[in-house]
């Protein structure tokens, strides 16, 4: 009788990287289906030509890369990608935004870069930073939650809205779109008004909830929450999160302590725009993220702090994606400088710390 | 004789493995009958093999010795039954890459007959070199797997200290149960074989490390202990957590220090024995019996009647697997060793050898019929459960590019290829080949680059300072003898040293032993291009410098 050879283990764990990227999934339906209750359908339309364009894209690339197409079209990292960046998108943002938004992150940032595992940049976070720098104006079609007193579209319309650009006779533009509170709240400030102010203003006022925006508050406790799973189930590390959050409570603490008026306080740092969902899923993606436990505390914290500091003095209102970016090209060097120290071995044998690194 | 259990430290990593240990414990050990042919390999051990003392045609009695050593690291090997010998001759050995080598085959005769056995009356009179040097003589090795000669681990040397004597019961691989059965059933001889040991390690206390999912076992020992009114061994339970019976991450449970890199357990004052090993050195001084049988775990889905069976050395597998039922209709792989750690045979047409602890059957719903590897999508996942704290990610990055210089910066070496890694990778990234073959690569490399000019040069500078170390050693040698002419021994090869040059000996042979240690012997020679070469050189060279520095 001959056997068959292997080599070891000749056992191993049965979760992999599709049920990974499975349970990311499931974990988004809670925050997404309330993103759906108060901002519309426009969310859950984004997300679906999001999708089709990733698998379109993906297998394109697969095919011209000469992979082969199905395990890695089935692995659901490319599902993944469409839909935290269709969740980070404007609810009424036309088609072709979205579609190019998808494509850029499948086909550059993800394939030619050489694919699953490989790719430096978090691939949702370069599609949405080439959108917005492109075209800004349509990136700032979100509409007001659905509440009394505000306009909200059926689905047909927004269908419409989102494939044509026309907007329903009976609305006017400016009635259907309205800047994020986050942003209303930065420009507000801006203008010298304090936070009790516009908290009262008669148009503002009421997006305004207990902790944020009206519905923000919803959908970021429900990424807060099933994130939490997520890390429970070891599917992402708690550290990145932690680190975001922690660094954002931290500064956004001290500021609103030093000046309560003029700085954004901390709950609504914490549950406004796509703060959770940046945290828990998109921060975390293990590919361009640090690798090693203490290089996740300083990843994180520095996601953390960039996002304070884009929010508070930058161009932009919420500023996600370009924290992530910026930490992603940090990765490969925090991940060089926390090696972890290794059995048997001092501290200082960490080759980072007694040689020149020419090699990089 | 009490449990400390809160006293114990942590390893980094590890993994909590289900056991599948019930189902080779259900019957006790039985012998394994005497194959009609048994097939030894003189080379069973790490080290030097020794010099063949019999030849074809021979009648060999039990426990006759058919080689001797010939270097300080080497262990004899001995006929495991009485019979003729029918050929030396290249036999397939146990062995990753399914290699042969020369082997002694018996054709037996049934009847089992010892040779004249010289039992030690009181051991504790003897001193540890001459104990020492029945223990090597008795061809036993680590039979935990490793097979290291015991009596050369045996020998921390003069310049250490031993503080902490370990013995490894902890048996954490999944499936293996034979130390385990061991302990329950011959408590007794383990005990006395520590004794020993201690004795010859000149150390007062001995610890006995098993995991707690063994009460049994811990109760057969304390009950051992008791009954022999030992004061001086105390049995220790410490966490279930592959893999803590892997020498440092035992001594890291047991003392809370870490083995240096490159160091040995001595070093900081460890020294770690299996237990199994323990009742061979009973075995070889109060009986005067050689290391001819073990016990073998033969188990696995693929296998009828799982169970542990008393073999004989140089037992065909295939006799053991038949009187285990045999082979279930799903049978695909067999293991020798564990799941974890144990590497493939394609037949079962080879000999037990003395660091074969367990046969494992797998059956084709074991292993992950499709494995679908997957690009590595930096979970870090091995590196939280990597037990010598390593970045296995960088270092399958590292070693798939054949960066060499990279993957050694990220401590290739302190790599045990526990398997852990590979174990949770939701990429399925068969990572410990990928080290297995840096490793490999490396040390073909280095041996190229000695044929170097440089190298040359070096080495010629060695020769010839060894060569007048060497008369030197002669000349006082000579001056020695003549001094100590009365009281020459009958066995001049350990007796009549010298403490100087036991120690440079010993030290030889920890060299050796670390060598050894770092993993399998190398193979497959590759040529590389120059740029790799190039590498490799301007690694050592700036390695080198550091050192100077
Ligand atoms: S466990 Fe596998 S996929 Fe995860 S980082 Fe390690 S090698 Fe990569
Ligand atoms: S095989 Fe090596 S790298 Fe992998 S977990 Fe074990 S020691 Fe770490």
């Amino acid at each position: 009788m001959l056997f068959k050879t292997a080599s070891s283990p000749h056992q191993n764990q049965a979760i992999t990287v599709d049920q990974v990227m499975q349970k990311v999934l499931l974990a988004l339906i809670p925050g997404t289906i309330a993103a759906i209750v108060f901002f519309g359908w426009g969310v859950f339309i984004n997300i679906i030509i999001a999708s089709l364009t990733a698998l379109t894209c993906e297998a394109l690339m697969l095919v011209l890369r000469n992979r082969p197409v199905k395990p890695y079209l089935t692995d659901g990292s490319a599902i993944v990608t469409a839909c935290l960046l269709a969740l980070a998108l404007p609810q009424l943002a036309p088609w072709w935004l979205t579609v190019i938004g998808t494509a850029f992150a499948i086909i550059f940032a993800k394939h030619l870069y050489g694919g699953l595992g490989f790719n430096p940049f978090n691939p949702a976070m370069a599609g949405y930073v080439v959108v917005i720098i492109s075209f800004p104006r349509e990136m700032t079609q979100w509409v007001p939650p659905l509440i009394e007193g505000y306009t909200h579209l059926n689905f047909i319309e927004t269908f419409k809205l989102i494939f044509t650009g026309i907007a329903p006779d009976r609305f006017s533009w400016d009635a259907i779109t309205m800047a994020t509170p986050l942003d209303t709240l930065k420009v507000q400030l801006g203008l010298e008004l304090s936070i009790n102010d516009i908290h009262q203003h008669k148009t503002y006022g009421p997006l305004f909830g207990s902790l944020s925006g009206v519905g923000w508050e919803w959908i970021n406790g429900l990424f807060l929450a099933s994130g939490i799973w997520l890390a429970y189930k070891r599917l992402i590390d708690w550290r990145i999160p932690a680190g975001v959050l922690g660094m954002l409570f931290f500064l956004s603490n001290s500021f609103a302590l030093y000046d309560y008026a003029s700085f954004t306080p901390p709950s609504f740092h914490l549950f406004s725009g796509g703060i959770m969902l940046g945290a828990f899923f998109i921060a975390t993606d293990p590919v361009t993220a640090s690798t090693t436990r203490k290089g996740r505390w300083l990843y994180g914290m520095g996601i953390g702090l960039l996002i304070f500091i884009i929010r508070t003095w930058g161009g932009y209102p919420d500023g996600i994606a370009f924290a992530v970016l910026l930490m992603n090209m940090a990765a490969p060097l925090l991940d060089y400088y926390t090696m972890p120290r290794a059995y048997g071995h001092q501290w200082y044998e960490i080759p980072g710390y007694h040689k020149e690194d020419q090699d990089e | 004789m009490t449990e400390h259990s809160n006293q114990l430290s942590n390893f980094h990593g590890g993994l909590k493995l289900s056991g599948h240990k019930t189902m080779s414990i259900t019957s006790p050990i039985s012998q394994a009958k005497i194959p009609a042919k048994v097939i030894i390999p003189l080379h069973q051990h790490i080290g030097d093999s020794g010099e063949l003392l019999v030849k074809t045609g021979d009648k060999v009695l039990k426990g006759q010795p058919l080689t001797q050593p010939t270097s300080y690291v080497s262990a004899p090997v001995h006929a495991s039954t009485s019979g003729t010998i029918t050929e030396i001759t290249e036999h397939k050995i146990p062995h990753p890459s399914g290699l042969s080598a020369a082997c002694v085959v018996i054709e037996t005769d049934g009847k089992d007959e010892w040779i004249e056995l010289t039992p030690v009356k009181n051991y504790q009179q003897l001193d540890a070199t001459d104990l020492r040097n029945i223990i090597r003589h008795a061809g036993i090795v680590g039979l935990g797997g490793a097979a290291f000669p015991t009596a050369v681990k045996l020998n921390p040397g003069p310049t250490h200290t031993i503080e902490t004597v370990i013995f490894n019961g902890a048996e954490c691989e999944p499936y293996i149960t034979c130390d385990d059965m061991l302990m329950r059933e011959r408590a007794d001889e383990i005990i006395s074989g520590i004794q020993i040991s201690l004795h010859v390690l000149n150390s007062d206390n001995g610890i006995i490390a098993i995991e707690s999912n063994k009460p049994e076992a811990i109760g057969a020992l304390k009950q051992a202990i008791k009954k022999n009114n030992t004061t001086n061994i105390k049995v220790i339970s410490i966490p279930a957590l592959y893999p803590t019976g892997g020498e440092k991450q035992l001594i890291k449970v047991i003392t809370g220090k870490e083995v240096p890199s490159n160091g040995l357990p001595a070093d900081i004052g460890a020294v770690v024995q299996n237990v199994g090993t323990m009742a061979a050195i009973h075995q070889a001084i109060h009986f005067g019996k050689p290391l001819i049988s073990r016990i073998v775990t033969i188990t696995g889905k693929g296998v009828k009647k799982p169970q542990n069976l008393d073999t004989l050395i140089g037992t065909p597998m295939s006799e053991l697997i038949s009187q285990c039922g045999g082979y279930k209709e799903n049978a695909d792989h067999l293991v020798m060793g564990g799941p974890m750690m144990g590497f493939t045979l394609t037949t079962d047409q080879l000999p037990i050898i003395k660091g074969c602890n367990c046969l494992l059957v797998e059956s084709s719903d074991d292993q992950q019929t499709q494995r679908r590897v997957m690009p590595c999508i930096r979970c870090g996942e091995c590196a939280r459960v990597c037990p010598a704290t390593l970045l296995p990610q960088q270092l399958y990055w590292y070693a798939s590019s054949k960066n060499f210089d990279k993957v050694q910066d990220y401590h290739l070496f302190d790599c045990i290829e526990c398997g852990c890694c590979a174990y949770v990778c939701p990429s399925q990234i068969p990572l410990v080949q990928y080290y297995r073959f840096a490793k490999t690569e490396i040390w073909n490399l280095e041996r190229d680059r000695q044929k170097s000019d440089h190298a040359r040069i070096r080495h010629d500078f060695r020769q010839t300072r060894l060569e007048k170390e060497k008369q030197e050693r002669e000349e006082r040698l000579r001056k020695k003898k003549e001094m100590l002419a009365k009281k020459k021994q009958e066995n001049p090869e350990t007796a009549d040293k010298d403490p100087k040059q036991a120690a440079i000996e010993a030290a030889l042979a920890r060299v050796k032993e670390k060598k050894e240690q770092a993993g399998i012997n190398p193979k497959n020679v590759e040529n590389l291009t120059e740029a790799q070469q190039k590498l490799i050189e301007e690694a050592d060279s700036r390695r080198q410098q550091s050192k100077v520095e």
